[in-house]
């Protein structure tokens, strides 16, 4: 396990067993990546700073007065907790859509549904993506909306949702679950561990030739 | 489950192990890298001390931010200079081979994939881009990740992920005159639903989809995504392997296309595999196809009035009136007539020299409206060059086209190319989300190339059938 190819050295990922904070509504189905970031603000090299952009094009107009959006409204600051509709996320693979949504300050975001590779890049985040049923989902942004200052729990490994008086029964994708309440998230230094097997894969596809896959060092 | 299709086969040809979360670890044959998503993991690779396990699996292009006008570096862009230097200093000091614009291979990495013979069937291909399932169109599983996972690509070549349920879509029956693979697709997710696909990967079959070329199969695995569904699929047959034939891989090593071939029979679906799911689709019956809306997923026939959104299941109504607002377009009408300010005839969707070609047999002759104005961006570089030898960049520049250097180009607007204010544009590309072509109150009608031809050329959005039948009087 010494091959430089390979070489890890990573601390385990970090737990995340639950979500604590207050919400904040983004009402809608199909919320694209590109509502979530433009895809301008993409020319960088770095996810530092993204945050800002968030949503851009809903919260400002031409001249870059702020229009009406949660994200523009005092209540909400310091909410953590993002609560949308259906088919949130859709669209492009940018993983910069959960980076600035991370970096402002989003934990967790709960809804009805979520695009794949946007829940893909939210758990290589430790951002759980967490769903439950239509009724319950706008129940809890009405909720918000009139209690900005309540706080909203996410039990991710009970796979619950608690906010005043209700707990709402919610879903946790399985792997999801159990990759970030056990905190094996980082795929990276999980699939590093398995180098010999991977050559061994490798070697037994026919396309792919001898000299593309890296010697062991044994 | 499904079992005994090319996805279980290919799957289970990749896997190394089981990982702790359930997901499976699979090797990835090909990754293909660009300078938007990349950038943050070679970042994250360097900070763990680590190194590209596979460069030699791993192949890299510029297409997002590269300028499709003058590209004399530094480019006047400071922020994509600063990405396309990233990217060469990245690539280089890794061993991974780039096509670069110096070397004539640049192009939109799903073009310059498949022209290459970098992409195979039976391979797993990845990228940092949701249109990577433009690659099943060879039977080879491929799908759009996040840096995130590009990192682990890099760092161990491979991806950790669950497997997803088949659903085969069978378009049966012959297309008609002037329907094409981009009418084909659009009517699958206008009739799927933008989120139908997701947990799916989509096999496409059927005599429409097996009697389309490449060209057309990668239009319609490339939208798959537009669907929900990460990755599309369609078994290699002879059409695929005469493509492999005349690619770099093989036209000077038939012995190699020989060695291979069984390989990419073997992972063929079975005729007797069983799907989780099976959608037929009348190919027969499907018209010139554009979007009325805001998602790939508001389509209508163009001859089909656009939905009444209290007629829609519930959970459109919101998204659809959101959108006929944004649009300006009325329940009942057709978009037929529909004003348009812009063609735009590229993208990793439409690019390809069959498409240009086809646009530029019905552009002849003609002249782009007064009020509109045009660009083709060819897919690639070899594609630009192949239509300049075929003289089809005059056949467009002399109708009135801007003819430019190939890239994403207006698809996503992250160059110079974009809409101004509330144009209305005819597009080829794949994504007609508000602010997608870099404005954000710009319109965006999704259609296939020839549509966009002709709405160039009337101004408005055309019914291309109609069209050529004046044509031929």
């Amino acid at each position: 396990m010494s091959s430089p190819e390979f070489s890890d050295g990573e601390a385990p990922a970090e737990k995340v067993t639950e979500v604590s904070g207050t919400g904040i509504p983004v009402r809608g189905n199909d919320i694209d990546t590109d509502q979530i970031i433009p895809a301008r603000f993409m020319k960088v090299v770095t996810f530092d700073g993204l945050g800002q952009f968030s949503f851009f094009d809903q919260r400002f107009d031409d001249d870059d007065n702020e229009k009406d959006h949660p994200f523009n409204e005092e209540k909400y600051r310091g909410a953590n907790v993002l609560v949308v509709n259906a088919n949130f996320g859709c669209g492009s693979s940018r993983e910069h859509a959960p980076q600035a949504l991370m970096r402002w300050g989003i934990d967790a975001v709960v809804g009805e549904s979520f695009a794949e590779i946007f829940a893909g890049n939210c758990l290589a985040l430790g951002v759980p993506t967490v769903t439950a049923d239509q009724e319950e989902i706008e129940a809890l942004q009405d909720y918000v909306e009139t209690n900005p200052d309540a706080e909203v729990d996410i039990d991710v490994a009970a796979e619950t949702i608690t906010y005043g008086d209700t707990v709402i029964d919610a879903t946790v994708h399985d792997a999801q679950r159990k990759a970030l309440v056990e905190g094996v998230w980082d795929t990276t230094a999980l699939m590093g561990a398995n180098e010999g097997a991977v050559r061994e894969t490798a070697r037994s596809l026919p396309y792919v030739p001898d000299d593309h896959i890296p010697e062991d060092e044994a | 489950m499904s079992e005994g299709t090319l996805y279980d086969k290919v799957w289970d040809r990749h896997t190394v192990t089981r990982l702790p979360t359930g997901q499976d670890q699979l090797f990835v044959g090909l990754h293909l890298v660009h300078e938007v998503t990349s950038p943050q993991a070679f970042g994250m690779l360097k900070e763990r001390g680590q190194e590209v396990a596979f460069p030699k699996r791993t192949h890299a292009t510029v297409d997002h931010i590269v300028p499709t006008g003058n590209r004399d570096r530094p480019y006047r862009d400071e922020a994509a200079e600063s990405m396309m230097a990233e990217l060469e200093e990245n690539v280089r000091g890794s061993g991974i081979e780039f096509s670069d614009p110096d070397s004539g291979n640049q192009g939109i990495v799903h073009v310059i994939g498949p022209e290459q013979g970098l992409t195979q069937p039976g391979m797993t291909i990845v990228c940092g881009d949701s249109h990577t399932s433009t690659h099943g169109a060879f039977g080879a599983l491929a799908f759009g990740i996040g840096t995130s996972q590009i990192r682990d690509v890099l760092a161990t070549g491979c991806v950790a992920m669950e497997k997803q349920k088949v659903r085969k879509i069978e378009v049966t029956g012959e297309l008609g005159e002037g329907v094409t693979a981009k009418d084909v697709i659009l009517t699958i997710i206008g009739k799927l639903g933008t989120d139908g696909g997701v947990g799916h990967v989509y096999e496409y079959a059927g005599e429409a989809i097996e009697s389309l070329g490449m060209e057309g199969r990668m239009s319609i695995c490339n939208m798959s995504i537009e669907g929900g569904a990460r990755a599309g699929y369609v078994n290699p047959d002879e059409t695929t392997y005469e493509w492999l034939k005349q690619t770099d891989a093989f036209a000077d090593d038939p012995e190699e296309f020989e060695r291979l071939k069984p390989y990419w029979e073997s992972i063929r679906t079975d005729e007797d595999a069983e799907y989780d799911d099976v959608v037929t689709i009348d190919g027969s019956a499907i018209e010139p196809t554009v979007t009325w809306g805001t998602t790939p997923g508001q389509t209508a026939g163009i001859t089909e009035p656009i939905p009444d959104p209290d007629d829609l299941p519930e959970e459109d109504r919101d998204t659809a009136r959101r959108a006929q607002k944004h649009m300006r377009v009325e329940p009942g009408d057709t978009m037929e007539g529909y004003d348009i300010d812009v063609a735009f005839l590229g993208s990793c969707t439409n690019a390809r020299l069959k498409d240009l070609r086809e646009a530029a047999a019905f552009v002849e002759g003609r002249e782009v409206d007064d009020d509109v104005r045009a660009m083709v961006v060819p897919g690639s570089q070899r594609v630009r060059d192949a239509a300049e030898a075929e003289g089809i960049d005059e056949v467009f520049k002399d109708a009135g086209f801007d003819w430019r250097e190939p890239g994403c180009s207006m698809c996503l607007g992250m160059n110079d190319d974009q809409l101004v204010g509330d144009e209305a544009s005819a597009s080829s590309s794949n994504r007609n989300f508000v602010g997608r072509q870099g404005s954000k109150d710009g319109r965006t009608v999704l259609m296939s190339p020839i549509m966009v031809a002709a709405a160039a050329v009337t101004g408005e959005v055309t019914d291309v059938r109609e069209m050529e039948e004046v044509a031929t009087v």
